[in-house]
């Protein structure tokens, strides 16, 4: 089984909602970032996501473009992301899951980048631009490596797409929580609710809720029916505004 | 092939959310496109609307200085002022009719986003552009042209705050407002089926120019020029010329200052295979991927992407892509303006450059030029120039 849904599952065997904090690559900068990882682990993260920087970034709201920008300009890339992650191997409970766009990890040789994810401890990639119909060749060059890919689906996702994602997907689902980028909201649509139903009849992963989250309160109405909460934004505003990630992931636990 | 792919280039990049709209417009291509009633009142638009067809100009005094024999596509002379308008209101008509209220648009030299807010006004739509901050400046009266007639334009200050960035904010706001808006996108870039919608609704240019030029001199041009942004005007140009093995067909993309390492906009040239807005396609970037900026001094060829049937008829051989400068466009532009009594758009200047530049190739040679818009837009520039 996928690491991923491993550390999900313990966390709802003990009662809890899994954690999934995202932090862009370098944040808040390349000394901190895996200062903030650690704590995040710490804190009983179920998975870390960590964002691959890119300068065009379609599915982030502001927030995390400004985020992501900032660390190109530090430099952060992925051979520099890699290299800290082999230094680091074995030290995480958590499960470490990339996240980004095609065109950086296409520039980079999927093979290569299969491999290096294999050697650094990570076992999941989420590529937010990357449809069903266009992932056969990423799937085909992760699974040599054991690295899933993680399905997003959404409000406007038909029965007939999930089960599309479904077929062979490991790890967890992605539930998108709004029809919008990333980034903080107060309310979240109260019709997630029959949508994220419908998710769960179709995968037989865990789901999680993701988008606009910041509170635990946010999700309780859909306790029942997801396994994990993502938070970017929120974590990042957070971190921005002087905080730390311990202070933020302690409400969840 | 696969679906929506031009050979090894095109496809579908893009978020899942994306993914019903885009479905959506697919089906409404299948459906409502060649309906009767769609294609009643679509040609109806182009003639009452827009004044096509468009008309070729022969060029006696520059063919003469040059020693060729020079014709032009007349694009300029649409309403509003480009061939912009022939896909606006080819889309705008076709969200109407699948039941949209809004159109959104992306633009950079402002031609598109003024062409989508006639569109808009035409059909009572509502019509939202974004434009990068930078562009807001540089083609001010455009702006203005957009508000006049009711459109809301938002300027972009992220990224680069080009065209590019324009597609980003555009994106992510169909994401949102999917259910009640159009993507109107302005070349036959993005993702599918973008580039076939935008071809389909540019192909009338060579349609048209194909026929005057054989009723007019009896035979085909030996060589056909237009200039490649995103590339709609230049696929609207090559299309019906595409199958004609005698004709040389001739993409231009801007080389920006044209020193060694400049930023420029030209990746059919200068790029390499990769993934931006939608599609795999040749890009601007570095060595980790990340997108580079462009620079052209024409604000509709400034993008580091081009549309992935120019990056496929370049890998087959079957069209020539070229470079030209900064500094040729605006040669072009002059002299076009002082010889013919035509001031051409400074994205056009590109193509008419071609043939300036390339003089020596083409002695005796008929050659047939898209002229996809008029420098109106284009005139702030003289005061740098002149
Ligand atoms: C007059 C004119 N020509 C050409 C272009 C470039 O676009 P495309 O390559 O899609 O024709 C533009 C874009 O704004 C334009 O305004």
């Amino acid at each position: 089984m996928n690491p991923m849904q491993i550390k999900i599952d313990e966390a709802r065997a003990r009662g809890k909602m899994g954690l999934i904090p995202f932090l862009p690559a370098g944040f808040p900068d390349r000394e901190r970032f895996w200062k903030e990882l650690e704590q995040l682990d710490a804190a009983g993260a179920a998975v870390i996501e960590i964002g691959m920087p890119f300068s065009d970034p379609v599915a982030d709201g502001p927030v995390v473009e400004r985020a992501s920008l900032k660390c190109l300009d530090d430099g952060v890339n992925l051979a520099w992301i890699f290299e800290g992650l082999k230094a680091r191997k074995g030290r995480f409970r958590a499960a470490l899951l990339l996240m980004g766009y095609l065109n950086p990890v296409y520039q980079y040789g999927l093979d290569t980048f299969a491999a290096d994810c294999e050697a650094g401890g990570v076992s999941g990639l989420i590529v937010a631009d990357m449809p069903y119909e266009e992932s056969g060749f990423v799937k085909d060059a992760l699974k040599p490596h054991g690295v899933s890919l993680v399905p997003l689906v959404g409000l406007n996702t038909t029965r007939e797409r999930m089960a599309l994602y479904a077929d062979g997907a490991e790890g967890f689902c992605y539930f998108v929580s709004v029809l919008g980028t990333t980034g903080q909201r107060d309310a979240l649509p109260a019709r997630i609710k029959e949508k994220l139903a419908e998710a769960r009849e179709v995968f037989d992963i865990p789901i999680a809720l993701g988008f606009g989250i910041r509170r635990p309160e946010q999700v309780a109405p859909f306790a029942g029916l997801m396994d994990a909460a993502v938070f970017g934004s929120a974590l990042i505003g957070h971190i921005e505004a002087g905080g730390t990630s311990a202070e933020f992931m302690a409400p969840w636990e | 092939m696969k679906k929506g792919y031009f050979g090894d280039f095109g496809g579908q990049f893009i978020p899942e959310l994306l993914m019903p709209p885009l479905i959506e417009l697919e089906e409404a291509m299948r459906t409502i496109l060649p309906s009767e009633a769609f294609r009643t009142r679509f040609d109806q638009m182009l003639r009452e609307n827009v004044g096509r067809p468009s008309i070729i100009t022969h060029c006696p005094h520059l063919s003469r200085d040059l020693g060729l024999d020079l014709w032009l596509k007349r694009e300029d002379l649409n309403h509003s002022g480009a061939h912009k308008i022939n896909n606006t209101l080819g889309q705008g008509l076709l969200a109407k009719m699948m039941g949209k209220q809004v159109l959104l648009a992306e633009t950079g030299a402002g031609m598109h986003g003024v062409a989508t807010a006639v569109a808009a006004a035409m059909l009572d739509m509502k019509c939202v552009v974004y434009m990068g901050a930078t562009d807001v400046v540089r083609q001010a009266p455009n702006v203005g042209r957009m508000r006049l007639m009711g459109a809301e334009v938002i300027p972009v200050e992220s990224g680069t705050r080009t065209l590019k960035d324009a597609i980003n904010a555009a994106l992510r706001r169909w994401i949102a407002d999917q259910e009640n808006t159009h993507y109107c996108f302005g070349t036959a870039a993005g993702p599918h089926p973008f580039p076939t919608l935008v071809r389909e609704f540019q192909q009338v240019i060579s349609k048209e120019a194909r026929q005057q030029f054989l009723d007019r001199n009896g035979r085909l041009p030996d060589v056909v020029v237009a200039c490649v942004g995103g590339g709609s005007n230049a696929i609207g140009m090559f299309h019906h010329f595409v199958p004609d093995q005698s004709v040389r067909i001739v993409g231009v993309e801007a080389a920006g200052t044209g020193e060694p390492g400049c930023h420029n906009s030209a990746p059919l040239n200068l790029g390499s295979d990769g993934v931006l807005h939608g599609m795999l396609t040749k890009l601007l970037q570095t060595k980790d991927g990340q997108i580079l900026p462009s620079h052209s001094v024409a604000a509709g060829l400034d993008y580091p992407g081009v549309g992935p049937e120019h990056a496929h008829l370049q890998a087959i051989g079957r069209v020539d892509y070229t470079t030209i400068n900064d500094a040729q466009a605006l040669n072009a532009f002059q002299v076009l303006s002082r010889r013919e009594g035509i001031i051409p758009a400074l994205e056009s200047s590109h193509a008419v450059a071609y043939a300036i530049e390339h003089k020596d190739e083409l002695q005796g040679k008929s050659v047939l030029i898209c002229l996809s818009g008029r420098g109106d837009k284009d005139l702030g520039i003289l005061d740098q120039i002149l």
